[in-house]
């Protein structure tokens, strides 16, 4: 896109840009460290950073609200540039949200420790489901970075995989409780951790879904990776 | 209907926008000023009962294609227009069209107020007398209706005999809309209408043309792309004497077909 008359405006834009990704950044990291809790070796250091990361980026999401708000009271903005500000905003709370349930899987991966039975679901299995999340976020603010609808239709693909890690997930966990229900706790936590990931999962998706409507004006929530493509394909 | 508080029905908007037949048929539309050609071969529609904006950098045509739609440049020598601008059934830039009747039919605002140098009352008279034979009570009729349509009555009511020029620069523009209003037209013909008046008339003209479109036709040209994107339901941007796009108003501001559309309504023009 070419520069406005207005350089102002330009350099707004591009501060509410990098200040979504700035942002991306942080939840990716926080992201990371509720991965290394997943494998219990992680540093209780690092569990304490999750609590000061998450203040600043629910901070962040406030900033750039305010600041789209200010663009939108000032600029008038229209076409591609009132669809970046208004998707911008619900793609900071798409990141608040998956910092919200990175941290939770956090807190509860450090909380039950411990050798059981259980272990190797929540190792392997629940760690490859928040790998693949952990990727889709990547990609979803890699999309938006590049602003390639291509790119965010792949993401979007990917949300099915997880879908179905979690019922896995869900499969083996119940298989275990009616065993033993000695692991019915453990298992209920394991439970929690695996909707997060899975929530993250969605969450990198209506990213992606906001690339689309930034770059070619078109609304692709709920519809499928087919359609998005074909969509995208368009003119 | 009390002209302090207009208000757009939605729902008749709703049932007109789902009858779009065309008032104004324009093919083939080439203008010259002298030698100079200011319109280039401009093809559009202008929809009944619909607002249609032209917007478009200084230069581009606009002012010039609102002012074939009612004949106004074959007051100037030299100016041409060669094409097919179909009104009523007729070609209104052939040879032996009634230019008087036609733009009894096709009524213009202008940019800056141009009350008549008369009573208000007279400054709506004045162009009904030149079609139509009235009685004084008729005419007096014909006046208030018009300046009520114009959301004007109840503030000069009760100072009619007053000049036209001693009102404010909003009701001065609101007097010529009554006035165009009071000869019966078909089709408004606004250009740049709130240019020279400060943001609450301007608010009100707009309300004003939300009301009007229900029952006119109206073309209007502005600058302000925020007011085009208000009033109008088509939109039509044009550039250095071309149809550049045209369509949907809705549509336009919010995913414009063309990137010179786009570059225009986001400022990153020029």
């Amino acid at each position: 896109m070419g520069e406005h008359t207005y350089k102002q405006f330009d350099y707004e834009l591009e501060a509410i840009r990098s200040g979504v990704l700035n942002m991306g950044g942080q939840v990716e990291q926080q992201l990371q460290r509720a991965i290394a809790a997943l494998s219990e070796d992680s540093s209780s250091e690092s569990i304490d950073a999750v609590g000061a990361t998450e203040a600043l980026v629910n901070s962040a999401q406030i900033t750039i609200d305010q600041q789209c708000m200010q663009i939108i009271a000032k600029r008038q903005p229209a076409a591609i540039d009132l669809r970046t500000i208004l998707t911008v905003t619900k793609i900071v709370n798409d990141l608040e949200r998956i910092g919200d349930e990175a941290k939770k899987i956090a807190y509860k991966a450090a909380a039950t420790r411990g050798s059981n039975q259980l272990t190797q679901v929540r190792y392997l299995e629940v760690t490859r489901a928040a790998n693949q999340a952990r990727t889709m976020l990547q990609m979803a603010l890699d999309s938006f970075a590049r602003l390639d609808p291509l790119a965010a239709a792949d993401v979007v693909d990917r949300d099915g995989e997880i879908d179905a890690m979690f019922h896995s997930i869900m499969r083996q966990l119940i298989s275990y409780m009616m065993e033993d229900p000695r692991t019915i706790s453990p298992a209920l936590e394991i439970v929690f951790i695996a909707k997060s990931i899975e929530r993250i999962g969605d969450h990198a998706k209506n990213i992606a879904e906001s690339v689309v409507q930034v770059v070619k004006g078109k609304d692709v929530r709920h519809a499928t990776p087919e359609q998005i493509r074909a969509e995208v394909a368009e003119r | 209907m009390n002209d302090t508080t207009l208000v757009a029905r939605p729902e008749v908007t709703h049932q007109v926008r789902s009858r779009t037949t065309p008032k104004m048929s324009i093919k083939g539309l080439d203008f010259y000023y002298g030698g100079f050609q200011a319109l280039k071969n401009i093809n559009l529609d202008v929809l009944d009962k619909r607002v249609t904006a032209f917007i478009g950098p200084s230069g581009c045509g606009k002012s010039t294609l609102l002012r074939v739609l009612n004949r106004m440049y074959s007051l100037y020598p030299g100016q041409r227009a060669t094409g097919d601008v179909q009104f009523d059934g007729r070609n209104i830039i052939a040879p032996r069209v009634d230019v008087n009747l036609l733009r009894a039919k096709v009524g213009m605002v202008f940019q800056k107020p141009t009350p008549f140098p008369m009573s208000i009352h007279d400054n709506i008279a004045f162009g009904v007398t030149l079609y139509e034979k009235l009685t004084p009570r008729a005419m007096d009729e014909r006046v208030e209706w018009a300046l009520s349509k114009a959301a004007l009555w109840n503030e000069v009511k009760d100072k009619l005999k007053q000049s036209g020029m001693a009102l404010s620069g909003g009701q001065q523009q609101r007097l010529c809309i009554a006035r165009a209003v009071a000869v019966h037209p078909e089709v408004m013909l606004f250009d740049e209408p709130t240019s020279a008046l400060d943001p609450i008339s301007t608010a009100k003209i707009e309300e004003l043309i939300a009301e009007l479109k229900h029952e006119y036709t109206i073309a209007i040209v502005t600058h302000n792309m925020q007011q085009a994107a208000r009033v109008s339901d088509f939109t039509a941007y044009m550039y250095l004497g071309e149809l550049v796009e045209y369509g949907e108003t809705d549509q336009l501001f919010l995913r414009p077909q063309q990137k010179a559309t786009e570059d225009y309504i986001t400022g990153r023009f020029g």
